[in-house]
């Protein structure tokens, strides 16, 4: 990077907050994603939006590209820099800003970790629901711009339904102010709304608003064990036919399960095709009601065993099946590639049965987990980057899932985004019109290209 | 284990996916808020270097200076990354390169790593002498040349730190071998330690009459080497392997029925002869069969079903927190059994500790190569500590025990630091001392 704009950024920010040496900049080549890597001309850390913004102007005026980045945790590549690029990173913008109970918001920069959030909200009795699965570590800017998922998706949605207004430094340097703390407002466009999954593309984004809602009083925990996945892809249906929301609906294959309890030693029958993990919470009087039925339903359809938890404890142990999937598949070979296709619920069973039948024609190993009450699926893919005929056929069957995952009317990315990762699929699935739009929208905010280039498309 | 990053099992730098699950537990990330001072960043900086990518440069070896080596991250990896091999392979490539050589280190590190830790006999001469010193009045008048600022600071730091030796050492106070009265059902091998042995032995002494107590046959052979985990940890790892055949010649693990070590730091180390010793074939299986012997002294009490004392030590109840040892934490995962014994004892409250694995700043020999962080993360555990309104502070790692007392004395806190075999073993001489009636 060239001398002149180090200075200048040194001048802003001073040394401290501006890193150069190669020590500094290697370990910010990469984000949580598998394989993409690259070496950044310096990682800065302003404190402000003013700063950030001071920040952009010196980048344009030198003519660099800029890659924003929070706790680098995002699984598509979204925050991997471009080779040279300067890297805004917002992790010092931590603060949470306001809490206002009257109107159930909370006001928070770009780098509050996201478990900070509702911890924070519960103090006031009040609830955060998105929890994307780094949560301890992610940021709410990350968030934002990754439109970030989770395990309650089902019942309280994504991070997109809980932010209600931003302040976004644009390409140029320029500071709005998008949203406000109103329940209802049509006035134009919903700006805000093009900054949430923009991947960093258009805007970076500073300051959040965010909804809370009120704190669940109760919830209970299931766990059942199915012979046939089609019997637990039913279950879910019913259970939603049955007009029961519950929170979370999670679920492992035979192979993840495998996995699980060769890792976690918790009991789990090794020879059953399918678990789901069932929460319901809300009133106490209504989520006693939902479990009952939902016990109800997944004993008529086929579940070997349905387990209640009685307490706290027992919730947790239940759910450390669910909890420790990635963990117990990630440490079975080197790389470990997660992919992240959504499909209609209806398609679910048809789409299992298809990852698993490919893996097996390829001859490799593949678990699959995810959130079944919203068709995402999680299938996680153990191989080893050096092998480059291994990763040829990985290659090979990511083509066929993505085939399939169209063709039953589903998206390549739930939750995890773009990115670089899933690129190569975008025009596929959107269609030239579709595309060329989503082009036309980042040209018309970006007309340099200086923002996050060659994330989404080229 | 192999002997340059280079050279290392490529899969084991592999096998981190840079998740950044790490980056929260992470004592030095938390400080910094860099990604250089985190675990992944670290593993990256190795991975550059295996890749011929980075040099080793000083920014490298100060970076792996700064790490406490707490394995926290081990803990909270989900893919299972060895860090503790990365990162000891990391330190011996910096000392191969010679980048932090200077002539007063390296005339220290000749004295500790290659004369002291590895002739327990002279190890122990030294601290009879440093013993001498500390009962005559000598160490109050360098005390007082101290506050005149006639020495050095670092000196004065590192005295500070030095623990008191104790007055007869384990071979004075445990017979090499010794039977329970009762039924023997395990026989077992006593690690005394080096830090231990000089300035803990009461310790190795409460280690051995809490395994009378449970029907053990407890040898402690009255010479000890040391375990290497000194030399693991400080790139070194020739001499560690060398420390590891000795130890596995003087106690060959067939022989006995459990190992058992009391200090968490060296648990950590002792359990892996394994992957230390794994290309040697004369010891290769023996190391393996050695790992699968070794116990940390709670873990083992817990496995055997540690008998509860029916009589208390202390005359009224007393509220006890416990401080994980990173290396018994994280390193040995060896997290609920040091609680589940002191719930064992009657009249003891446990109340937990608001970060209880989080490190206290103690790290081997941290406290003196970086004492900053060491004294930043020793405030915040006395924090804790106080906050949690506990009379005793348990733990059961010297450098931990001597980190935290020292910050207690220096605050004037009254909370006293005890191990928990102490606890339990001065419960059950309680139960026949004549002093109670039956």
């Amino acid at each position: 990077m060239r001398e002149s704009l180090v200075q200048a950024l040194i001048d802003l920010l001073g040394s401290e907050r501006v890193l150069t040496a190669i020590e500094d900049l290697i370990p910010y080549g990469f984000d949580g994603t598998a394989t993409f890597k690259a070496t950044p001309g310096a990682v800065v850390f302003p404190n402000t939006t003013e700063e950030v913004s001071a920040c952009v102007r010196l980048a344009n005026d030198a003519g660099i590209p800029i890659v924003t980045r929070g706790s680098g945790t995002g699984l598509s590549g979204g925050s991997v820099p471009t080779d040279h690029a300067l890297v805004i990173c917002l992790v010092q913008m931590d603060r949470i800003l306001s809490v206002d109970p009257r109107n159930l918001t909370l006001r928070a920069q770009a780098g509050v970790i996201t478990a900070k959030l509702d911890e924070t909200a519960a103090e006031h009795g009040l609830f955060y629901p998105p929890d994307p699965g780094s949560l301890r570590i992610s940021t709410i800017g990350g968030n934002v711009a990754e439109n970030s998922g989770g395990l309650r998706g089902l019942k309280y949605g994504v991070t997109r339904n809980y932010v209600m207004g931003m302040e976004v430094v644009l390409p140029d340097g320029r500071i709005v102010s998008l949203g406000n703390a109103c329940v209802k407002d049509v006035a134009g466009y919903s700006m805000k709304d093009l900054f949430v999954g923009s991947e960093g593309t258009l805007g970076i984004v500073t300051e959040v608003l965010l909804k809370l809602l009120p704190r669940p009083l109760a919830r209970r925990t299931l766990l059942a064990t199915f012979d046939r996945m089609e019997d637990a892809a039913e279950t879910v249906s019913s259970i939603i036919a049955a007009r029961i929301i519950p929170c979370t609906l999670e679920f492992l294959d035979r192979i993840t399960i495998g996995c699980v309890e060769d890792y976690a030693k918790i009991g789990l029958p090794t020879d059953c095709e399918a678990i789901l993990l069932m929460e319901t919470d809300g009133h106490p009087a209504a989520v006693e009601d939902e479990a009952t039925r939902m016990v109800e339903i997944a004993r008529t359809h086929g579940a070997r065993e349905v387990q209640i938890a009685q307490d706290e404890q027992e919730a947790l142990k239940l759910a450390s099946a669910r909890r420790s999937a990635f963990s117990a598949l990630a440490r079975v070979r080197p790389t470990t590639i997660l992919e992240d296709i959504t499909v209609p619920r209806s398609a679910l069973a048809e789409m299992v049965s298809f990852i698993a039948a490919t893996a097996t024609r390829h001859g490799l190993m593949v678990g699959t987990f995810g959130h079944m009450g919203d068709g995402n699926l999680h299938p996680t893919f153990l191989t080893d980057e050096r092998d480059e005929e291994e990763m040829q056929r990985v290659h090979l069957a990511l083509e066929a899932i993505v085939e399939k995952t169209l063709s039953l009317g589903g998206t390549i990315t739930g939750e995890h985004g773009v990115g670089l990762a899933k690129k190569p699929w975008l025009k596929q699935q959107l269609g030239d019109a579709s595309y060329e739009l989503m082009r036309t929208v980042k040209h018309a905010l970006d007309p340099h290209n200086r923002l996050n280039p060659g994330k989404i498309f080229d | 284990m192999a002997g340059s990053l280079k050279q290392l099992d490529y899969s084991i730098l592999q096998q981190c996916m840079h998740c950044g699950m790490c980056l929260p537990t992470c004592p030095t990330f938390d400080a910094t808020k860099r990604e250089r001072s985190s675990p992944r960043g670290r593993i990256a900086l190795m991975r550059a270097v295996a890749d011929g990518e980075m040099e080793i440069t000083r920014g490298f070896a100060d970076e792996m200076s700064y790490c406490l080596g707490c394995l926290a991250c081990q803990t909270a990896c989900p893919a299972g990354v060895d860090y503790a091999q990365l990162f000891e392979t990391a330190r011996a490539d910096i000392e191969k390169s010679g980048i932090n050589a200077s002539p007063l280190r390296g005339f220290w590190r000749f004295i500790t790593l290659r004369v002291l830790f590895m002739r327990p006999r002279l190890l122990r001469m030294a601290g009879r002498l440093l013993r001498l010193y500390q009962g005559s009045g000598l160490e109050s008048f360098t005390k007082r040349l101290h506050q005149m600022r006639i020495l050095p600071a670092e000196l004065g730091r590192l005295e500070a730190l030095s623990p008191r030796i104790s007055d007869r050492f384990s071979n004075e106070m445990i017979d090499p071998v010794e039977r329970p009265g009762n039924d023997i059902r395990f026989k077992v091998a006593l690690l005394t330690g080096c830090v231990q042995d000089l300035a803990f032995s009461e310790i190795n002494r409460d280690t051995a009459d809490v395994l009378l107590a449970n029907g053990c046959e407890v040898h402690t052979p009255p010479v000890q080497s040391c375990c290497g985990s000194l030399h693991s940890h400080n790139g070194e790892p020739i001499l560690a392997a060398e420390l590891a055949r000795r130890m596995i010649d003087q106690l060959p693990p067939d022989d006995y029925d459990a190992i058992i070590s009391n200090a968490g730091g060296c648990g950590s180390h002792l359990r892996h002869y394994g992957t230390l010793l794994e290309d040697d074939p004369a010891y290769a299986d023996k190391a393996r069969n050695w790992d699968s012997k070794l116990r940390d002294i709670h873990e083992w009490l817990v496995e055997i079903g540690c008998r509860a004392p029916f009589s208390s030590a202390n005359p009224d109840s007393m509220t006890v927190a416990y401080h994980e040892s990173c290396h018994l934490a994280h390193g040995q995962k060896v997290t609920q059994q040091p609680r589940q014994l002191l719930q064992l004892l009657p009249g003891v409250k446990l109340v937990e500790l608001k970060e209880s694995s989080w490190c206290c700043g103690s790290a081997g020999i941290y406290s003196i190569t970086q004492p900053e962080q060491s004294a930043a993360l020793l405030d915040r555990k006395l924090k804790h500590l106080q906050d949690s309104g506990a009379a005793v502070l348990a733990t059961s790692n010297p450098g931990c025990h001597l980190q935290i007392e020292s910050g207690l004395k220096a605050i004037g806190s009254p909370i006293e630091v005890i191990q928990p075999v102490t606890l339990l073993a001065r419960s059950y001489r309680q139960e026949t001392s004549p002093s109670i009636s039956p």
